[in-house]
């Protein structure tokens, strides 16, 4: 069965705690160029049936709507994966 | 007069707000996440805790739970709703009140007995205690910091809708300060510290008084008393 991916990140200008205490410990780590980490969510949605338009627009409805919370989070993807 | 409080799973203080009505003299009525039925009760009560695992987002699965429907039109109606700690989450999530909690800055969980001062007395809720008067309840939580864009902040501030603030150290890095908000009717209130644990002598915060003896959380639940006897 097809599978639509959605991801959600927090907002970039919100401090990501969990994010924040991963890059401290990758700073620790040492030893690699990477200066920074951001976590955010992937859903996959498994969906009966064929991906028409129609049903990429629903998931993009639920994105918004129940998956991410628009005060803290961005839609940053949904496509078929 | 009865007080109905919500039970999801994984409310946590359901009981100790059920025991908070009675203490102040109403009838708790114990409702449940999975019926349509506020079992004829004059106020809510959405308790504390960690419904569905903090799964998604904290309240955010149960504000999509079968009795917030009536809950929701409950509030639109005019019947006062507090949502204490996982309970003010539910009701952001709801968007019955504005904007979004975010984990602390901090990064810890913080428990601690915390100041707060009434920064709008004329609520369902709050109608009992003075403007500008500084109460002391428990305050336990990860994820309590108020977050909101800048114009919503500005609307909060301008219309008088912050209804708690901390008062000393910012606990989880709050935008303003805030601890708690209402609707612009009065009648829905959420703040992330908890009234119910600070209801009876022996049992609630030290005071200069005595240990443990604050009751601050008390004038919640007697002021909903007194909303609801007034309108009857």
């Amino acid at each position: 069965m097809p599978t639509i991916v959605v991801e959600v990140m927090p907002k970039a200008e919100l401090l990501d705690p969990a994010g924040k205490a991963v890059a401290g410990a990758l700073r620790r780590e040492g030893g690699h160029p990477f200066s920074d980490v951001r976590i955010g969510k992937r859903f996959e949605l498994t969906v009966d049936g064929e991906v028409t338009d129609a049903v990429l627009e629903q998931a993009q409805k639920l994105a918004h709507e129940m998956l991410s919370n628009s005060v803290i989070e961005d839609v940053v993807k949904v496509t078929v994966a | 007069m009865k007080i109905g409080v919500v039970t999801f799973p994984g409310s946590l203080d359901d009981r100790d707000a059920q025991r908070a009505a009675r203490i102040a003299g109403a009838e708790p009525v114990a409702l449940w996440h999975g019926d349509h039925d506020l079992k004829g009760v004059d106020a809510i009560v959405l308790p504390g805790g960690f419904s569905y695992g903090d799964y998604l987002r904290c309240g955010a699965i149960a504000a999509r739970s079968p009795i917030m429907r009536e809950v929701i039109d409950a509030a639109n109606s005019g019947m006062p709703v507090l949502g204490i700690c996982n309970g003010f989450q539910v009701l952001v999530e709801a968007h019955l009140l504005p904007g979004g909690l975010i984990r602390n800055d901090h990064g810890d969980f913080i428990c601690r007995d915390q100041g707060l001062r009434v920064e709008n007395a004329s609520t369902a809720w709050t109608n009992g205690f003075t403007q500008g008067q500084e109460i002391t309840v428990p305050l336990k939580n990860g994820e309590g910091g108020f977050i909101a864009d800048a114009e919503t902040l500005a609307r909060l501030e301008g219309e008088g809708l912050v209804a708690f603030r901390y008062t000393g150290l910012n606990p989880n890095g709050s935008l303003n300060d805030i601890a708690g908000l209402t609707n612009e009717r009065g009648n829905v209130v959420g703040l992330m510290p908890h009234p119910e644990h600070a209801v009876e002598p022996g049992f609630g915060p030290d005071t200069d008084e005595a240990m443990r003896s604050g009751v601050d959380g008390l004038t919640f639940f007697t002021s909903v008393l007194q909303h609801t006897l007034a309108r009857a």
